[in-house]
């Protein structure tokens, strides 16, 4: 079975959301790799050095320098013509573009999975991880997502892909002019990436201001060079900006340590971190039902607790 | 303007989903259903609109002839007319989105709104898939939407922050939670949504084939997590930190 795998990348690098896909094509078969963007040929270097890949398809236009899913999926199209697995990854930008390849496909889309068990059969979360789905599908070609936390990441080194220019990106028709990219706010932080983070401190609606959130937890993940996340409700109340939602509906995260402060543990947020190797909680309530999923658990006041443990550590 | 608003009737996001026995699937009987939470958020931005220029809502839920319960929540908050695709079987998101294009077909909206997921399946393609077999564009994980006549301009909540993008119209939308805080319906409304207009359809009167392309095999509950222990103090707390390697 030959593969093509969407690159996720920022114009320079690549993201390790990708690694875990090619893993994840690599129990399919042959991974060839699609990099879709403007002035990509660094990216495309360095996706060509990831072991396993066979060969890298190279679509460098205008019209996919913002991965607009307008533009890309029928680019996704055109080369699916000689390939017959399409994997992204389930982050914000693979979730917009997969289904809309799918669609073109003819295509049921296997959305955000666990494990590949044969060439057609998936594992995949359903009811935000209350049960795992296995389904087996009938379509020729498949389109998938990938959930990031679920494979090990391929090696950025080692590999020799063949790199090759798409020849027809549709020219001046690539940009199909369905949406027009405008502009984005992309938080700056110097702390590792949620998705990609060993440890995690979180908070929740407890914490009761945007000041203290960063008073207090901050410092903490800063002790333990952490990336620092939050529950819905503390993204809600304007504690925290929205990419910090840990959860169903936020990030799916699996750090080694995951560090719960004043989050109930609502399924919702369960969804999103219970595969954490480690869960510490921290939680005035003793019934709370995070300590149910919790390692290791602290009650107590997060007021008094969090500063004596940033000192102390 | 019209916008269409497609709802799914879900198990209540209150309620712990219970893996059924038999590995089948999970277990559905005699348990609270609802709204799926991002629809609320769709159908009160629809309603919102209706200060832009919106003039009318079509609701349309595609399930059992239980979702007509859904379809007139809908209404009560403030739908205008609603359309009720009867399947007692399992319609997939690509059966389901072929559906919402033959409706689009029929009725012309010029903007649909769909959630982004539903809380069940967790599948988060709808309305890719719509927007793709319409050929027109899309907005998913919208956090603010500002429409004129022409085109709509979207806020996207995407990962590490957010995006702008403008679509001219017709449109597809998907919504994220931080969009609206959806209302609730008053009792007068929902007494009056009980006169507003319900089609009942079947997917066949749209000549639309939605043979499931996945087959479920089996259904488990994840492996359980058991919790563990309770320390006394910080300093144990960090004792145990420092035994793990995780402190210095
Ligand atoms: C469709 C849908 C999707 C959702 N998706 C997500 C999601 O992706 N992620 C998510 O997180 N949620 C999600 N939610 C929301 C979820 O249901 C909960 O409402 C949310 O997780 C609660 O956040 P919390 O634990 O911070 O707040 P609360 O539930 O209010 O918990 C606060 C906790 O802090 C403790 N506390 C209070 N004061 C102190 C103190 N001084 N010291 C120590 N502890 C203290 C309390 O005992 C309590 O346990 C979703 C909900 C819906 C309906
Ligand atoms: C009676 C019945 C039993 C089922 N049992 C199972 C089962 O046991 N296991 C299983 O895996 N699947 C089951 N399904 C199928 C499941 O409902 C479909 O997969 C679903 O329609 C699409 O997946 P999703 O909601 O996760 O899509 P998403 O792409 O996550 O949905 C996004 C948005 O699309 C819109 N939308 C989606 N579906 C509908 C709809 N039906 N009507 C109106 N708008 C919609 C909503 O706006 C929603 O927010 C069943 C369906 C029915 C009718």
């Amino acid at each position: 079975m030959k593969t093509l795998v969407w690159v996720e990348h920022d114009g320079k690098t690549v993201k390790d959301a990708t690694l875990a896909v090619v893993t994840a094509a690599a129990q399919l078969g042959e991974v060839h790799l699609l990099v879709a963007g403007q002035g990509v040929d660094a990216v495309a270097a360095e996706a060509a050095k990831i072991a396993g890949v066979g060969k890298v398809h190279v679509a460098d236009d205008a019209a996919f320098a913002h991965a607009l899913a307008e533009n890309v999926a029928p680019l996704v199209v055109e080369l699916m013509g000689h390939h017959d697995a399409f994997l992204a990854p389930a982050t914000t930008h693979g979730k917009n573009i997969a289904p809309r390849v799918a669609a073109l496909l003819d295509v049921m889309q296997i959305s955000d999975i666990l494990s590949v068990e044969s060439e057609d059969t998936f594992t995949r979360p359903i009811y935000a991880g209350n049960a795992i789905a296995t389904v087996q599908s009938k379509d020729a070609k498949k389109v998938i997502t990938v959930r990031g936390t679920a494979f090990e990441k391929a090696a950025t080194e080692g590999g020799s892909g063949a790199i090759e220019k798409v020849a027809s990106t549709g020219g001046a028709n690539a940009d199909g002019g369905l949406s027009v990219f405008k502009g984005q706010e992309i938080a700056k932080s110097e702390r590792p990436e949620l998705t990609s983070a060993k440890i995690i401190v979180s908070g929740g609606r407890a914490l009761g201001s945007s000041e203290q959130f960063h008073a207090l937890i901050d410092p903490l993940a800063d002790k333990l060079g952490a990336g620092v996340g939050a529950s819905r409700a503390a993204v809600d109340a304007g504690y925290a900006p929205n990419d910090y939602q840990v959860g169903q509906t936020g990030k799916i995260v699996a750090p080694e340590v995951y560090v719960a402060v004043g989050i109930s543990g609502a399924i919702q947020h369960l969804a999103g971190m219970k595969d954490s190797k480690t869960i510490i909680a921290i939680n005035k309530d003793e019934d709370a039902p995070i300590f149910q999923v919790a390692d290791l658990g602290l009650v107590g006041d997060l007021f008094k607790i969090l500063p004596e443990l940033t000192e102390k550590l | 303007m019209k916008v269409l608003v497609p709802v799914k009737r879900v198990l209540d996001y209150n309620v712990k989903p219970r893996v059924k026995a038999d590995g089948t699937g999970v277990d559905l009987a005699n348990v609270k259903m609802s709204m799926n939470p991002f629809d609320e958020i769709a159908v009160e931005e629809a309603i919102r609109l209706k200060d832009k220029g919106v003039t009318e809502i079509v609701v349309v839920s595609i399930g059992e002839q239980k979702s007509q319960e859904t379809l007139r929540t809908a209404l009560a908050m403030g739908a205008d007319r609603a359309i009720l695709i009867v399947s007692e079987e399992k319609v997939e998101p690509l059966g389901v989105a072929k559906l919402l294009k033959a409706i689009v077909d029929e009725e012309k909206p010029d903007l649909v709104i769909l959630g982004k997921q539903a809380i069940d399946d967790d599948n988060n393609q709808t309305g890719q898939m719509l927007a793709g077999l319409l050929g027109v564009g899309q907005a998913t994980f919208a956090s603010k939407v500002d429409l004129t006549a022409t085109n709509v301009t979207v806020t996207r909540e995407v990962d590490g922050g957010s995006e702008t993008e403008e679509l001219s119209l017709p449109a597809v939308i998907t919504v994220d939670l931080r969009l609206n805080e959806p209302r609730y319906a008053s009792l007068p409304n929902i007494m009056k949504a009980k006169s507003k207009p319900m089609a009942n359809k079947t997917p066949a009167d749209y000549g639309v084939d939605v043979t499931p392309r996945l087959t479920t095999l089996k259904v488990v509950e994840p492996p359980k997590r058991s919790g563990g222990v309770k320390v006394a103090d910080v300093d144990e707390l960090v004792a145990k930190l420092k035994a793990m390697g995780v402190a210095k």
